[in-house]
């Protein structure tokens, strides 16, 4: 998080107070930079924890914007503040119990039928993702395409703060990723084909004959299988 | 166009159809020993110093891990709690990562009552950000033991063969254990999991969802984690400190609440610490791929009750972290991309290593190259090599790298780069704790009651882990110590609350003559500019 001397300085606002920092740093190195002692909102400073949600105006813009605090660049006149939490209401299901995913899904989650098509959902999306489109797949039982769509998706949950139908889009988009990988796309021959082998001790010997190999011979061994 | 590229974009570019047509010869065995002894940083003599006393006194490991096992307790008294604990559950699990969550998922199947006590969010581990994929050995000309054998090589014959061939024969039943929790792998055209070749392997092996592998398991573990019932969590609160009984034996854990001063003390039967790696310690200066909370804590912890560490020295530097622009550096940049077949290129547009040797071959190349005036210099005093991206386009087709990288793609994008057209510059990163707390094939260490699993425990992958074998030891081992807590917690009771380990850890200190100058473990890195410092500094 260095920032260079020669960089020139931007004001920028947090909860209200204003600083000077050098420009082209991330909200989070902003934050660390002012002195702020922040540990929640902090997480994988990857981009993909969903630890460091930031709500924040740009200069001259009423447009109120969201973005992760470790990937997003600060700018001249930016005014931000961190939501590191959010609450989110989550029914509890066992996937390994789930008998209909698709029927099922409305029993979990009633409220994916609200949807009012505001896009607001994706326009808070720190990811860019469809996820209005994902709520909209899964309703019509295309778990496919939910599941595709919502690959990215880092559970940060701005989605749900912004939904006027009051649902957790997030957590509906993961219910159908985790329902078609379970119940539609099941092809894993070679994978069922490995467990029996090795549940019928196939290679037994061979294991036996590598137990018994010093150092050298066990590297020998191994140089010759590569 | 940015114009640190501009000056490099001709080279990169009019050289790139001769070097799709070279071929890069792997290196031969001598020739890898020597760049490794020459160029690798595990090699570097001064960042190194033997452990003044304690299980592994006298092994050399680096300086700021030397300083973190040699520290004291924060604890200088016993808190009150010890009498009247918080909490008590059969089985308390440090650490929220994979491992972490795996063992609760499997302690909690056998019918403990189980605790997951974070530092973090659950969740918030380098699980999460783990992009290439897991090795299972599924394709008809692989087998268990043909990954023990890339293992074994990989980890230069150093990892222990009998964790070695657990995490193997145990990978497919694992695999398979994510899958029906509803982990999506990705898929061949026919419907079947799709494979790819990762670095240091001798066949495709390698599992992925798309390059979000482990954010897909993290995001399914959690979720399973969350709808069992049974499971507590305790976000926000890593252990400081182990306790124990009168003999030595495990007993339950303080923890410390970072919301509020106070310490939580919780009783258990079994502890499993699964508090992952150490990048944060930024070992050598290395910028780091590691999350925030990765700071080793398991080490000190378990040292301190006289759990001997397997190869404390070592440490993996992944060769491809960003290291411009300068908000990136660091950041990883998945191996997938060479394994698809992104060339490294100096700054005269020249390959100088095949991009699928082992990490630590590839990782001192690049350091090699920048150290024999090959580099490219950054305009913040850093050095590096081209990763030319776009060549993987100009192979396959237009749009591959979008198809098969969108998390990349989307990184780079927010910093205005498009991979698909324009080469990265990067330099190894501080990325893997290669060894940790020795254990044996059930997590167990040799303190009874204490389990270790995930990155912080040592000796699967010997001095150098091979790439998709992490997001698999912390599955099949998490499973595996949280078996064996669950078990214990059905034989034994709970135990008297002491700190007696202690006594014995500061007298051997003293002994050595270590005068303790700060406390362990150390939690979080401390990246706030003081007010009296310079600007510009932090």
């Amino acid at each position: 998080m260095s920032a260079e001397t020669d960089t020139k300085l931007v004001t920028v606002e947090i909860m209200g107070k204003q600083y000077q920092v050098p420009d082209a740093m991330t909200v989070i190195g902003t934050m660390w930079y002012t002195g702020h002692n922040i540990i929640r909102g902090v997480g994988c400073l990857g981009g993909v924890c969903g630890a460091c949600s930031t709500v924040y105006r740009t200069k001259d813009d009423f447009a109120l914007k969201v973005g992760l605090g470790c990937q997003m660049k600060i700018e001249d006149g930016m005014s931000f503040f961190m939501t590191p939490f959010y609450p989110t209401a989550k029914p509890n299901y066992n996937v390994q119990e789930i008998e209909h995913p698709k029927e099922e899904l409305f029993r979990y989650f009633p409220e994916a039928l609200n949807c009012r098509n505001c896009n607001a959902c994706n326009k808070v999306c720190p990811q860019d993702i469809d996820i209005k489109g994902a709520v909209k797949d899964a309703v019509k039982g295309d778990f496919e395409a939910a599941a595709d769509k919502a690959l990215s998706c880092v559970m940060c949950g701005l989605c749900v703060s912004r939904c006027i139908a009051e649902m957790a889009p997030n957590m509906i988009a993961l219910y159908a990723r985790r329902t078609w990988s379970v119940f539609y796309a099941t092809k894993h021959e070679r994978l069922d084909q490995q467990m029996k082998q090795i549940t019928d001790g196939v290679w037994n010997d061979e294991w036996d004959q590598i137990s018994q190999l010093d150092e050298a011979g066990l590297k020998e061994f191994c140089k010759a299988r590569r | 166009m940015d114009s640190l590229l501009e000056k490099y974009i001709g080279v990169i570019e009019a050289t790139r159809d001769k070097r799709i047509a070279q071929a890069m010869p792997l290196m031969r065995e001598a020739d890898k020993e020597h760049l490794l002894t020459a160029h690798h940083p595990d090699y570097r003599k001064e960042a190194y110093r033997p452990i003044a006393f304690g299980p592994n006194q006298g092994e050399e490991t680096v300086h700021e891990l030397a300083a973190l096992l040699e520290a004291d307790s924060p604890l200088s008294v016993a808190p009150a709690g010890l009498a009247k604990p918080d909490f008590e559950v059969d089985v308390l699990i440090l650490g929220g990562g994979g491992a972490g969550a795996t063992a609760a998922l499997m302690a909690r199947e056998l019918g403990a009552s189980v605790m997951i006590a974070t530092k973090l969010r659950l969740g918030d581990s380098n699980t999460v950000m783990a992009e290439g994929g897991v090795q299972v050995a599924v394709k008809e000309d692989d087998s268990p033991i043909q990954h023990f054998v890339d293992a074994m090589h990989g980890g230069h014959y150093k990892n222990d063969p009998r964790l070695l061939k657990v995490m193997v024969e145990d990978a497919p039943f694992s695999i398979n254990w994510l899958d029906s929790l509803g982990v999506l792998f990705d898929r061949d055209a026919d419907g079947n999991l799709k494979v790819k070749k990762g670095g240091g392997t001798s066949r495709a092996r390698l599992l992925a969802c798309k390059d979000y592998t482990g954010l897909d398991m993290m995001r399914v573990l959690k979720d399973t984690v969350l709808n069992t019932e049974g499971i507590q969590i305790m976000e926000f609160a890593p252990a400081i400190e182990l306790l124990t009984n009168s003999n030595g034996q495990v007993t339950g854990a303080v923890l410390q609440n970072l919301d509020v001063d106070q310490r939580i003390v919780v009783r258990a039967k079994s502890v499993i610490m699964a508090t992952g790696g150490i990048g944060r310690l930024h070992i050598q200066n290395f910028p780091t791929s590691n999350h925030f909370g990765a700071t080793g804590d398991a080490l000190p912890l378990c040292y301190r009750l006289g759990a001997r560490l397997a190869f404390p020295g070592t440490f993996q530097y992944h060769p491809t972290g960003a290291i411009y622009p300068e908000q990136m550096a660091g950041l990883l940049v998945t191996e997938a991309i060479r394994s698809g077949g992104a060339h490294l290129i100096n700054r005269n547009g020249e390959r100088f290593v095949n991009e699928l040797e082992a990490r630590d071959v590839v990782c001192a190349a690049i350091i090699r190259e920048c150290a024999e005036g090959r580099g490219v210099d950054t305009p913040f005093g850093r050095q590096g090599v081209w990763l030319d991206i776009p060549v993987i386009d100009a192979m396959n087709g237009e749009g591959v790298v979008k198809r098969r990288y969108p998390g990349m793609l989307r990184k780079y994008e927010r910093h205005g780069i498009d991979i698909p057209t324009q080469p990265v510059l990067i330099y190894p990163t501080l990325h893997y704790q290669n060894g940790g707390v020795a254990i044996g094939t059930e997590g167990e260490t040799e303190i009874a009651g204490l389990y270790v699993a995930g990155e912080a425990a040592g000796g699967i992958h010997g001095t150098n882990r091979l790439m998709g074998n992490s997001l698999l030891d912390i599955i099949v081992f998490g499973a595996r110590a949280g078996r064996a807590a669950a078990q214990r917690a059905t034989e034994v009771d709970f135990g008297e609350l002491t700190l007696n380990h202690l006594d014995a850890f500061r007298k051997q200190m003293k002994k050595a003559g270590v005068e303790p100058t700060r406390t362990s473990p150390m939690l979080l890195p401390d990246y706030v500019r003081r007010p009296e410092e310079a600007v510009g500094s932090a």
